[in-house]
């Protein structure tokens, strides 16, 4: 392609600056704060979504774990067979089929008009069922001597997992369930299949107009907020190192 | 009348009988260690008296009220249960300390949590919780001066010794006034140097009217402290005696191959 090295350097080496330049960086400051703001608007939806799913599915994420270890065969195996699919099969596909269903089998299309509704729903469902197994693996970590002395102490069972097993739970899944919650900041970018509008969305439609950096400049958000969301787990794991267990 | 009575206490797991029949009684007051060779029930035995096993089996009564009866099918309340449970306490052999508790906390903790559910339900005024509640608090200080460890009461277990949990652990059973308190081979996870300040401990808790039942593998401990001593063998007591009595002529040829393999070493 090119005679010589020094040809590569002089001709083709400014233009990959050129072309670098140009996908990377806008052209004026008033551009940039346009669409940085645009893009903050789409990013609000990732947030929205994000917190959301976090308030309903870890308390949800706990009751499955109950089911999932109930003695009760019936609810156990059922609570095992909802995870089993749920982990088994793609969200995506699972945005899908929250999305379609009332309209095919109900006729009754009820997220037509709150689109998001459909992806909190999904999603809620789908990290619930990822956290029942974190929080099922640390509550069978705790050790049987703990419920024992909770109980000839004459502690309810439930006074026992609340005040005296949950902490040291918690203690035992954190780094686990930061994984989960930094995926979910990521994941949340599935939601455009089912056209909700969030940040990669909003960056797509500067792209088809010519101009690439804001689609990569929203990585730019994703990690600030997993930025900030790592510095809170390790203060969390800092207050939680007082004790050993 | 006996503080503690056992009748025909039979337990097993699957198909292995690891209690059969055990018969025996105490008076309020009385220490009884439980001595014997591993695998031979004593630790099933306190386990079936603290209600963390059923036995399939027999009669377990406290001041003549049944705590436990097999032939008795009817379902008891959560009260009924935890009154029960409370005429107990056990220190277990590891322990068992709640480690994000500190070692006052440790104490309080089971206490507290039921005044909170009586101040509910008896609707206690602010003050008559503070006053009860400042008692709770006032009684782990004795106990803990009582074990010799006030000077921990902030630390956490994870900052203590095996022994000091174990000291612990007893003035948290002690915490809950049990009629009858059982120790789990109290000093059996701990270094040698550490099981002398343990051992001292229960001693220093005989005397008045403290009734008491050891699992023990310590023979020295259990000659010294006891005022009965129960040998058990492949889930049957095989000898029940005074110290003096078990440790001076045992009768059994069981028990004296285990006495004269506990002097080999």
């Amino acid at each position: 392609m090119f005679s010589s090295l020094s040809e590569w350097f002089s001709k083709e080496l400014p233009a990959i600056g050129e072309r670098f330049v140009n996908a990377f960086l806008p052209e004026s400051a008033e551009e940039f704060m346009t669409i940085a703001e645009s893009l903050w608007s789409g990013f609000t939806t990732t947030l929205e979504l994000f917190a959301l799913t976090l308030l309903f599915a870890l308390p949800l994420g706990l009751i499955i774990s109950f089911g999932s270890m109930s003695k009760f065969k019936p609810l156990k195996y059922l609570m095992k067979i909802i995870v089993w699919i749920v982990r088994g099969t793609p969200l995506m596909l699972q945005i899908f089929i929250v999305f379609f269903i009332p309209g095919i089998v109900f006729n009754n299309p009820i997220f037509k008009q709150d689109r998001f509704l459909a992806a909190l729903i999904t999603f809620v469902l789908n990290y619930a069922c990822y956290f029942s197994e974190i929080y099922r693996g640390g509550i069978e970590s705790i050790s049987v001597g703990q419920y024992e002395a909770g109980q000839v102490l004459g502690m309810t069972k439930a006074q026992t997992f609340f005040h005296v097993v949950l902490l040291q739970v918690i203690k035992r899944i954190l780094a686990p369930i930061s994984n989960e919650v930094i995926t979910l900041v990521k994941d949340t970018s599935l939601v455009r299949v089912i056209s909700v509008i969030e940040i990669i969305k909003v960056a797509e439609r500067f792209s088809s107009q010519g101009l690439l950096w804001p689609l990569f400049f929203t990585s730019v958000y994703y990690l600030v907020f997993n930025g900030i969301l790592t510095l809170l787990f390790g203060y969390i794991e800092k207050k939680l190192s007082y004790f050993r267990s | 009348m006996e503080l503690l009575k056992v009748e025909g206490l039979k337990k097993s797991f699957g198909r292995t009988d690891v209690l059969m029949g055990i018969d025996f009684s105490l008076q309020k007051g009385e220490v009884l260690a439980i001595i014997g060779s591993s695998g031979s029930g004593k630790t099933t035995l306190l386990r079936c008296l603290n209600f963390l096993e059923t036995p399939n089996e027999g009669k377990i009564t406290v001041s003549g009220h049944a705590v436990y009866d097999s032939t008795d099918k009817k379902r008891k309340s959560a009260k009924e249960k935890r009154e029960n449970q409370l005429k107990f306490g056990l220190v277990f052999q590891s322990f068992n300390l709640f480690p994000q508790y500190t070692v006052h906390k440790n104490i309080t903790l089971a206490a507290t949590l039921a005044l909170k559910n009586t101040a509910k339900k008896e609707k206690m005024t602010g003050a008559q919780k503070a006053a009860a509640l400042a008692e709770i608090e006032a009684k782990a200080d004795r106990l803990l001066a009582q074990v010799g460890l006030s000077e921990k009461k902030e630390s956490y277990p994870c900052q203590l010794s095996g022994g000091q949990c174990q000291r612990v652990a007893i003035a948290r059973a002690l915490a809950l006034d049990p009629e009858i308190l059982c120790f789990d081979e109290p000093t059996s996870a701990l270094d040698p140097e550490l099981t002398g300040e343990v051992l001292r401990a229960i001693k220093s808790l005989k005397g008045g009217d403290r009734t008491m039942v050891i699992v023990t593998h310590e023979m020295e401990f259990a000659r010294n402290v006891a005022d009965k001593v129960i040998f058990m063998a492949d889930g049957v007591i095989e000898e029940v005696g005074t110290p003096e009595e078990l440790f001076g002529a045992p009768k059994s040829p069981k028990l004296r191959a285990f006495l004269q393999k506990d002097k080999d070493i």
